[in-house]
């Protein structure tokens, strides 16, 4: 808590009220949104999921200044993961497996959660491991090359074994069952019906907290330093003794691990995954959110992804009835019209405020003071 | 034996387009150390601009030749290109030229994002048929069947290239370039302007592009907002592999991308038993890339650049 309130963080008292009044509003936050309908509370959940994906690639590219453009990847591996094991897609396809889970294949969200991050950490070393001597736009090529490699391998490996039924993307995966709770359905508690996307939003947002915890401590601890400082200099970081192959690999990995934890999440909220979800204009959202957010910064991050997670919902409901009032016809897709506004956004950023919206504090004492594109692409 | 001559032709129209495509981006990197990412979408940009012209001249005189149409297209795409890249040049790379790193390579990230949504509104998000101008009648040479298409993107490739070498090596523009690459501060106290130096860069690798972009339409008969992208990445891959800032390198990166790719595609399946079909394609050029980048960064051509990467 400390670096994210450091001007709090002499009064323990206002940092603990500071604490319970947020935790206040995001707990109510889905019953006051959800007064303007389901889809509202959806965009919700869907922004803590984003939170999760760019605060790991905060890792990798604010931390460590490493750009990953196929970042995405990690997310599609996650959500693959969780669609395999919990979908009658396997036990269909194949017969011995169907012999081995008489029951048809369910997953445990304990297991699925461990089993997620740890094949995307896998995958980030993967990734990691060839890249390592390349440094900034070479760096971005290849990562963007490997998106694209596990989106065309996810696209065919339907032919000749069917694995991930290709293009049409596997369906019926079953939602989350945690402590006795089906979240894909609608509960009562204490006369408080909560239909299914609120309980997601629970559940996501748990998440997206101990998410953000992890990167806090992460950021402060030896390993955080040693990234930070792998990014100002690299061979002033291996001069004082850094391992820097070792300390990349781990940002590739620790990085990816928030990717397919979000991925797995991704599948059981939408209960269907296809590989049109994993283009690189995904890679390309969640890098904008890091990027508008505050490179490096953690409150930045959670706030530039927050804000572009529900920007599309406002979209939505503001330029077709707007056009239509205008023109009588709408005439830009709100989809387009996103796009168009994200691309827009990370060339003015870049232009007129490099560090973000919320950019670290300039000349605080924590070791994220000097962080920023200013610093992350000095090579 | 046929199905590979046949093969090598393919490659060699696929090779051309990417080296022309190669040369932007190897042109603006040895100058400016950047990956003009937007490079794709300036080239996508250029087909469908030729592809409007032709329906309209198509429209307005039909009893107009074929060659003659697809001229005016291309100089209406080519113009489009230079004039659409010296507008991004200005205004997106030039203010951070001094800036560190990423941020040019993250707003160039932008511009392309802009560029092909401003494309899907403009062209809609259909694929169109770009029409044959060009007598398509298959021309027979050595038990290949080529078509004139095929013969003219060679050999107007080539023709482009050789000029592109005498323009860089023969003339003072091509020395000021050249100086700059080397050292853009020197090369000012020499009276080189470098502000210049890059926007004729800039404008050179956008009119290949935009050559490359009405090639690549016409034989695959086929444009759409999209088009520029995979093209543009993959020729992006053409001269790392040749050595990135390199001008021979880009060339010859090309082509040997272009008919790894043409091979590739042709003789995965009987390789690997069926297993793999030639819609992976697209993975030779990224894992090619990522093989040169781990064992010959600088590329087949380069000089070792080893804080450049």
């Amino acid at each position: 808590m400390k670096t994210l309130l450091p001007r709090l963080s002499q009064n323990r008292a206002a940092v603990w009220l500071g604490v319970v009044l947020i935790a206040i509003v995001l707990v109510a936050l889905p019953f006051v949104i959800g007064q303007m309908g389901n889809a509202w509370v959806r965009a919700l959940a869907f922004a803590c999921l984003y939170v999760m994906l760019a605060l790991g690639l905060n890792i990798v590219v604010g931390f460590a200044g490493l750009l990953d453009l196929g970042y995405i990847a990690f997310y599609a591996v996650g959500a693959y993961m969780y669609a395999l094991l919990a979908s009658p897609h396997l036990t269909s396809t194949f017969p011995w497996i169907a012999q081995m889970f008489p029951e048809g294949l369910h997953s445990s969200i304990w297991l699925v959660i461990p089993l997620g991050a740890g094949i995307a950490a896998i995958f980030g070393l993967l990734l990691g491991a060839p890249v390592l001597k390349l440094r900034g736009d070479y760096l971005a090529i290849v990562t963007l090359g490997f998106g694209e490699i596990v989106r065309i391998f996810l696209n065919n490996l339907n032919a000749p074994v069917n694995i991930t039924n290709g293009p049409q993307g596997i369906t019926l995966i079953e939602p989350i069952r945690m402590l006795g709770v089906n979240l894909g359905r609608a509960q009562e508690i204490f006369g408080l019906r909560l239909p299914s996307v609120y309980l997601y939003y629970y559940l996501f947002l748990a998440l997206t907290i101990i998410a953000i915890i992890i990167c806090v401590r992460l950021q402060d601890s030896r390993l955080g330093r040693a990234w930070m400082a792998i990014r100002e200099d690299e061979i002033a970081a291996k001069a004082m003794g850094i391992n820097v192959r070792n300390v990349k690999l781990l940002a590739f990995a620790l990085g990816a691990t928030f990717g397919g934890v979000s991925g797995a999440m991704f599948a059981a909220f939408q209960g269907f995954v296809s590989p049109e979800s994993f283009i690189l204009n995904e890679s390309i959202i969640v890098l904008a959110m890091v990027v508008l957010g505050g490179l490096g910064h953690i409150p930045g991050v959670v706030l530039g992804a927050v804000l572009l997670a529900i920007f599309p919902e406002i979209l939505r409901h503001t330029v077709v009835p707007v056009q239509n009032a205008l023109f009588g016809q709408v005439i830009i897709d709100a989809e387009i019209l996103r796009m168009m506004l994200y691309g827009m956004a990370l060339v003015l950023i870049m232009l007129y405020r490099p560090k973000g919206l919320w950019p670290a504090p300039e000349h605080g004492v924590n070791p994220a003071s000097r962080v920023g594109v200013a610093a992350a692409g000095r090579a | 034996m046929e199905t590979f001559l046949q093969q090598i032709i393919n490659g060699l129209v696929l090779g051309s387009m990417y080296a022309l495509i190669a040369l932007g981006y190897t042109m603006v990197y040895g100058i400016m150390n950047l990956i003009n990412f937007a490079h794709g979408d300036v080239l996508t940009v250029g087909a469908l601009t030729a592809l409007s012209t032709i329906l309209l001249l198509q429209a307005l005189f039909p009893g107009m030749p074929g060659w003659a149409v697809i001229g005016c297209g291309l100089l209406a795409a080519i113009t489009v290109c230079v004039t659409l890249s010296l507008i991004i040049e200005r205004v997106a790379y030039r203010p951070l030229r001094n800036a560190p790193r990423l941020a040019p390579l993250i707003s160039a990230i932008g511009v392309s994002i802009v560029i092909q949504t401003v494309a899907m509104l403009v062209w809609g998000r259909n694929y169109m048929t770009f029409p044959q101008l060009i007598p398509n009648t298959p021309i027979d040479v050595a038990g290949v069947t080529v078509t004139a298409t095929k013969l003219l993107v060679i050999a107007l490739s080539a023709l482009v290239m050789v000029g592109l070498m005498l323009l860089v090596n023969r003339t003072k523009l091509g020395r000021a370039m050249r100086a700059t690459a080397e050292n853009p501060r020197v090369a000012g106290l020499m009276g080189v302007n470098p502000n210049f130096v890059i926007a004729a860069t800039f404008a050179i690798g956008a009119a290949l592009a935009g050559l490359a972009g009405v090639m690549l339409a016409a034989t695959y008969s086929v444009a759409h907002f999209y088009m520029g992208f995979l093209p543009g990445l993959k020729a992006f891959t053409a001269a790392v592999l040749g050595g990135i800032g390199n001008i021979p390198g880009a060339m010859l990166g090309g082509l040997l991308l272009g008919l790894i790719e043409a091979l590739g595609a042709g003789y995965i399946g009987q390789l690997t038993g069926g297993v793999l079909g030639s819609h992976y394609q697209d993975v030779f050029a990224f894992a090619i890339l990522i093989i040169v980048l781990v064992f010959r960064p600088s590329g087949l051509l380069g000089e070792r650049v080893a804080d450049r990467a």
